[in-house]
């Protein structure tokens, strides 16, 4: 009766595991499936048949080619680089001075850095689009870079926790050997953050790579596509082609997927870190 | 003389970077405290003004006018937005929209949790697993809509799955049909986002210490009761903070219908409605008047949220 129940509940665990697991990954199976397929191919059989051929990348060539998807990695590249650098820089500093110093208005600062999450982004566009168009920034990539680099109060929280934890000690000693508070910053604390700097930069990254309305509002230039608007235009031209789509879809998730695999211990601690503050 | 000053003043300029820290440390603590203060916040007080509190302002202001976001006239029209988005029921109408993802949430957060819970304890695969069920919240939003544009559609993904179980009888129209396509779509925001509750869920309940089951083994509590007495009262607060945080984000859903349907056949959300009204429709002021009802509802949610958890002491 007890060996019974205990193989019940193992079954019961399992096949919902097993599941859930097909749930999340069938669409992106037959996406995979369906970007190796002919167009024949594709007309005769069933979504769910594996394609014939597994190393048919001519989808692959013309998404990648016509899709002008080099340009897109090229941009996104470009814009998350810089605008990760300065985020970091950025947040890193307001929290350096938040944690180690007092001072009349630091309260009223953590509330307009915390206050302003609470602004649902996509709406504000409205009023935000006049402010990059009389700064000259529409169409260019300053747009973007500008709007990413603004620190937000979740890094400011992960860095200040960071800060909190490095002894004083450590800048009184410098202190007392001449060290200049910019030294300090420098040299004593900015190393010490680097678990710290390694979350924000995998949380930011992930969004910057991922977003979508903030090139698409302010930057629909052609050249200036980046990695999510690039896929978009795949709607118009190639709305029956699925098979061109498909392996415009792999293209922009296979380096989520590399990084994914790779850095999977960092990518879950970012994601908590960031989240149950 | 001319000549030689100029290249004096070149001098100090190249010098500039190295004269300043020398300067800069040559100051006194108090001193250099109140300048690095005023350095290490400018910019990202600059940044917040320009692009977080500015637009606000703006949006504020541009609400109370009729604008179609170019001209030079700004027609005064005091409250007339407000009234025409509580008013008219094309505009009031798309908040039932929300429902769908509000509901979808709860779903969303017990399948979260129920994954969370199984794979806190020993089992084979787990890492597995444990990526698989993350994995889709990490991809890009525009290719989640078209993976799940394929997924529903016509001979699509689940059109060939409901056959093969010989379910076609089934078979609908998942995007076609109004009465569907707010399932279908939040059903894809469960999709995308299960994973991230499903993590923080994970890292809370790893966070109880093992010897607490270990002990509860020993009084002869059975899973349920480790569950029920363990699990569900450490991770109380983050599902009600996710509870409350899943109605303002189910008012805010825009990315997943506006990429795979453009808020066709009734599935438009109040974001994609208000992006439409300022940026198809050229209505500037009845767009930032919706921004704002938008904003002053989230405002409202936190409020009651911070309000329920001060009362219960935590």
């Amino acid at each position: 009766m007890e060996k019974a129940k205990s193989i019940f509940f193992a079954v019961l665990k399992y096949g919902s595991l097993l599941l859930g697991s097909f749930a999340a990954l069938m669409p992106l199976v037959v996406v995979l499936f369906t970007s190796m397929k002919s167009r024949d191919e594709m007309a005769n059989t069933s979504a769910l048949t594996p394609p014939e051929n597994w190393l048919n990348f001519d989808n692959y060539t013309k998404a990648f080619v016509d899709g002008k998807m080099l340009v897109g990695f090229m941009n996104t590249t470009f814009i998350l680089t810089i605008s990760i650098v300065g985020a970091i820089l950025l947040g890193t500093m307001i929290a350096y001075i938040l944690s180690r110093f007092d001072f009349r208005g630091k309260n009223i600062i953590m509330a307009l850095f915390l206050f302003a999450v609470l602004i649902p982004g996509v709406t504000t566009q409205v009023a935000t689009f006049q402010i990059i168009n009389e700064l000259d920034l529409f169409n260019t990539r300053g747009a973007a870079i500008l709007l990413f680099m603004g620190t937000d109060i979740i890094s400011i929280y992960i860095f200040i926790q960071f800060i909190n934890q490095i002894s004083n000690q450590l800048d009184e000693s410098a202190m007392l050997d001449g060290a200049s508070y910019i030294t300090i910053f420098t040299r004593i604390i900015m190393p010490l953050l680097k678990p710290a700097i390694a979350t924000v930069f995998i949380v930011k990254g992930v969004n910057i790579y991922n977003d979508f309305y903030i090139p698409f509002l302010y930057m629909p230039k052609e050249g200036l596509q980046v990695v999510s608007t690039a896929l978009f235009k795949f709607k118009g031209p190639y709305g029956t082609q699925w098979e061109i789509i498909s392996a415009g879809i792999m293209i922009v998730i296979l380096p989520t997927l590399v990084v994914f695999l790779s850095l999977q211990k960092y990518i879950y601690n970012g994601f908590t870190q960031g989240a149950v503050k | 003389m001319e000549g030689s000053s100029l290249s004096n003043t070149l001098k100090e300029r190249g010098n500039g970077g190295s004269r300043f820290a020398l300067s800069f440390s040559s100051l006194s603590y108090k001193a250099q405290r109140r300048v690095i203060i005023i350095l290490f916040s400018i910019l990202p007080l600059a940044l917040l003004a320009t692009f977080s509190y500015l637009p606000l302002y703006r949006m504020v202001y541009y609400s109370f006018f009729s604008w179609n976001g170019f001209s030079k006239n700004l027609n005064f029209v005091g409250l007339e937005n407000y009234m025409t988005i509580f008013t008219r029921p094309e505009y009031f109408s798309v908040f039932k929209v929300s429902l769908y993802y509000f509901f979808a949430t709860f779903i969303q957060m017990g399948l979260a949790l129920y994954f969370a819970t199984i794979l806190t304890f020993k089992i084979r695969g787990k890492n597995f697993f444990k990526g698989v069920l993350f994995f889709p919240f990490l991809l890009n939003g525009v290719a989640i809509g078209f993976i799940f544009m394929y997924f529903f559609r016509p001979d699509g993904t689940l059109d060939a799955l409901l056959h093969v179980f010989g379910l076609s009888e089934f078979i609908q129209l998942w995007l076609g049909n109004p009465d569907l396509i707010n399932i279908s779509l939040a059903g894809t925001s469960v999709w995308r986002y299960m994973g991230f509750n499903f993590i923080i869920f994970l890292g809370v309940i790893s966070s109880i210490p093992r010897d607490i089951y270990e002990a509860a083994d020993i009084d002869g509590a059975n899973r349920w009761h480790q569950f029920r007495y363990i699990i569900v009262p450490s991770i109380r607060r983050i599902i009600e903070l996710n509870v409350i945080l899943s109605i303002s984000g189910a008012i805010a859903v825009f990315e997943i219908p506006y990429i795979m349907t453009g808020g066709a056949n009734g599935s438009k959300t109040f974001v994609i409605q208000t992006v439409d009204t300022a940026f198809k429709f050229g209505k500037f002021g009845l767009g930032s008047a919706m921004a704002v009802v938008l904003l002053i509802i989230v405002i409202i949610v936190t409020l009651l949220q911070n309000k329920l958890f001060k009362e219960k002491g935590a």
